[in-house]
């Protein structure tokens, strides 16, 4: 067990290590240079700025400097934003970020079990049929969609009830999280649906749910103590990579609702070409995917009995 | 070739003499194959046929594919072409309209006699005594006139499309006059035939309450100079009918029909032509290194979890930074590279399992021990086995690209304006979604539409084409 942690933290070591590499190269492939785009400016003053952000230097060293940097976990200083570095954007807007995210990730989670559920009782009946339309839709719907098509459902209601029932934008309370979690989250419980469908239906005809049935227990206590435990196993899989698909998510949700979460700062550091906020950032959320998806792959061999975590792979 | 199926024997005084009912002859060998033998992809297909679902996607792609290659040769309208006196216009079909003059110069209204900039009075503005125009109205300008208001150093002019309930619901201020004595406005912003509600409310230092309002009536016009671009001989005062816009106008007065159909050839060959690339790579780089195996096969698995652990947007926003596009150029060839890049893994890994798993198979070792070479191998029975699989994960993989298109237009990284998009064309459109929802609605809608069919499509070939996945229902 201990070995085996041990074994992918190293192995995700290496791969933020390389993505931080991938990420150096790519930004300095960039045709131009970060300062160009600033005013015309005496070759003294230009000169100065190279050595501020370490310009001046062969790219080797750059390259060693940027890794000692991420190693030490400091980002650099952005170059559209006068003294204020990478870490600073992180501290200020990765909370929002997350608290959404986590909003969201508890919206998939919840409703796709619940109605994952409902569609596997009522199989091929009418609630089924419903959800599942409702499930194909919901994957077959890009995000930012569902983003304004929610803005304005609920420009439409405040507008029709005379008062503010969420707001439509902006951040600070938890009314102005309602939709966006809701919004963030809906592809994700959709797909979390339909495998949870699945996955009750196969658990359905499994031995210990016949066993279960014999022994004369009532349908709830199997349904909730038999199936439901063992069918919502493959749902926690799939939550490293359902994370991932909600923080990119959250780019669009994000700026749609005028949310200040990191992911909208990303997107306007890529449109204003901030080099040192690309580069940071794209570290940042890599090694935050990269473990997340470790982190719950630990917990899904915690969780099930059956997977003695280091004798796969 | 006849063949009787064979029956229990029955009584005949139950079944009378119909022929299917007589016994069957002994000399009936069990042995023949009752149906004709199909092939797997005939297989396929008649499992495909029964799946109304997949045939209706099936339908849909068509559709879509025809739309794309052959609606330009019947709709041959720009989609670069821009109409400005028609911007984010809602669908239309045969608006005719009258070719109106140019209106003369305008000469404002003002009175000699009137002060220009009194002092503020003690009591509250009053409400202008009347509102008229000046000369006709039309969608080119409304020019207003009103009658002064004593104590007032300017007055602010209001439209709203919605007749005002009372004071505060006189919609946008569009303008405002500095001194009391002019007394007339012209007004020629963003003008479209329809009903406005014109309120002038008087003004010194802070507005009056109230004010009066005006309709007025705007009838479909065109100026002289607009008319005769459409027909060289146009008169003024003809009625001419302009040219239809099935699914409306965009912000800027460009064809939506049109610009969907050109977006969709840049989002269908984008989410069309990518998987189909990167599935190539991947098989050709997973069946190789499933074959070779060895270190061979072990380096390309390490090289392909690394890639798989990249974070997949995040990394296509990276690239798209790097390959980007200069001036001139439409961002497609640097997003299907970096599509390419980061997602030949996927089918790599397929391509590999499929391999390895039949390279131990009986029917292989019994071909390898025929003495067939490795060629006849590969195309015989390797690919033409592993096919279906990877034609399922294909289908897949469309939808997913066209997601990706989409999602990286719609953040402003994907294609370059002015090339349009399904992706683009919402990012445009997301902006006056409040006003005009027409403009987001129609590509959001055709994204889904596609994504939906190729999911369902999807779906059905892999329970045609995969006995192993079909799905649970």
């Amino acid at each position: 067990m201990a070995s085996y942690i041990l074994k992918r933290v190293l192995w995700g070591l290496l791969t933020v290590y390389f993505i931080a590499t991938a990420t150096f190269v790519a930004m300095h492939s960039v045709p131009g240079d970060p300062i160009m785009g600033a005013k015309a400016m005496s070759p003294e003053i230009r000169a100065n700025l190279e050595r501020r952000y370490g310009l001046d230097q062969p790219l080797g060293v750059q390259y060693g400097i940027f890794l000692a940097n991420m190693a030490r976990g400091d980002f650099g200083i952005s170059y559209t934003q006068q003294n204020r570095s990478v870490n600073d954007i992180i501290r200020e807007h990765f909370p929002v970020s997350a608290l959404l995210g986590i909003l969201a990730v508890v919206v998939a989670t919840a409703g796709g079990i619940l109605f994952g559920s409902i569609t596997a009782l009522y199989r091929n009946k009418r609630p089924d049929r419903l959800i599942m339309l409702g499930v194909i839709l919901g994957i077959s719907v890009p995000g930012f969609v569902f983003a304004a098509l929610g803005q304005f459902g609920l420009t439409e209601l405040n507008a029709l009830s005379g008062r503010e029932v969420l707001p439509v934008g902006g951040w600070g309370t938890f009314s102005h999280m309602v939709l966006p979690a809701l919004v963030l989250g809906l592809g994700t419980m959709a797909f979390f649906t339909r495998l949870m469908r699945s996955s009750l239906l196969e658990i359905v005809s499994q031995d210990f749910v016949r066993t279960a049935r014999a022994k004369g227990l009532s349908p709830v206590r199997i349904f909730f103590s038999h199936q439901l435990r063992n069918a919502i196993l493959p749902v926690i899989t799939i939550l490293g990579p359902a994370i991932a698909t909600i923080t990119t998510g959250g780019f669009v949700v994000e700026s749609v609702f005028a949310i200040p979460g990191l992911g909208r700062y990303f997107v306007q550091a890529v449109q204003q070409l901030d080099y040192t906020v690309i580069m940071g950032l794209t570290v940042f959320y890599g090694a935050f995917l990269v473990f997340m998806v470790i982190a719950v792959d630990i917990v899904y061999g915690l969780v099930d009995p059956r997977i003695s975590l280091g004798k796969e792979t | 070739m006849e063949m009787t199926p064979a029956l229990p024997r029955m009584h005949e005084r139950e079944v009378g003499t119909h022929p299917d009912f007589l016994p069957a002859g002994r000399r009936t060998a069990a042995q023949v194959i009752s149906r004709p033998s199909l092939t797997y992809w005939e297989d396929a297909w008649l499992r495909l046929k029964r799946n109304r679902q997949a045939l209706a996607s099936l339908g849909i792609v068509s559709a879509l594919l025809l739309l794309t290659l052959v609606g330009p040769l019947f709709w041959r309208v720009d989609p670069a072409a821009q109409e400005l006196n028609r911007i984010s216009e809602s669908p239309s079909f045969g608006v005719r309209a009258r070719v109106i003059e140019e209106p003369g110069t305008y000469e404002e209204l003002t009175r000699s006699d009137w002060p220009e900039s009194p002092a503020a009075p003690e009591r509250a503005l009053e409400i202008p005594r009347a509102i008229g125009l000046l000369d006709e109205p039309s969608i080119l300008a409304v020019r207003l006139r009103w009658e002064p208001v004593e104590g007032a150093a300017g007055y602010v002019i209001y439209r709203s499309d919605r007749a005002p309930e009372g004071a505060g619901s006189y919609g946008v201020p569009v303008g405002e006059v500095l001194g009391g004595n002019r007394l007339s406005y012209e007004d020629r912003f963003n003008l479209s035939p329809g009903e406005y509600y014109y309120t002038i409310v008087a003004k010194n230092g802070m507005e009056a309450d109230r004010g009066i309002t005006r309709k007025v009536v705007l009838e479909p016009g065109i100026s002289l100079a607009d008319a005769q671009l459409l027909r060289a001989d146009a008169r003024v005062g003809e009625i001419l009918s302009l040219p239809s816009h099935p699914l409306g106008t965009d912000y800027l007065g460009r064809d939506l029909l049109a610009r969907l159909m050109a977006g969709a050839r840049i989002s269908l060959f984008i989410g069309i032509l990518a998987p189909l690339l990167w599935t190539f790579t991947g098989v050709l780089l997973g069946g190789f290194a499933g074959y070779a195996g060895g270190r061979v096969d072990g380096v390309l698995m390490r090289v392909t979890d690394l890639v798989m652990a990249l974070p997949f947007l995040l990394f296509m926003i990276l690239f798209k930074v790097v390959l980007g596009g200069g001036p001139g150029e439409s961002g497609i060839v640097p997003m299907l590279l970096s599509m390419v890049v980061l997602s030949w893994t996927g089918p790599a890994r397929l391509a590999r399992g499929q391999v390895l798993q039949l390279r131990e198979s009986e029917f292989i070792q019994a071909s390898r021990l025929l003495g067939a070479s490795p060629a006849w191998l590969l195309f015989r029975h390797l690919l033409p086995n592993t096919l279906g699989v990877i034609l399922v994960s294909l289908t897949f993989s469309i939808p997913s690209a066209i997601f990706t298109e989409a999602f990286l237009s719609f953040i402003g990284m994907g294609v370059v304006p002015p090339t349009p998009s399904w992706g683009s064309m919402c990012n445009d459109g997301i902006q006056r979604f409040l006003t005009y929802p027409h403009e987001f609605l129609f590509p959001a809608v055709f994204i889904s539409v596609t994504v939906l069919a190729f999911n369902l499509l999807g779906d059905g070939l892999r329970d045609a084409l995969d006995p192993k996945m079909r799905s649970v229902s």
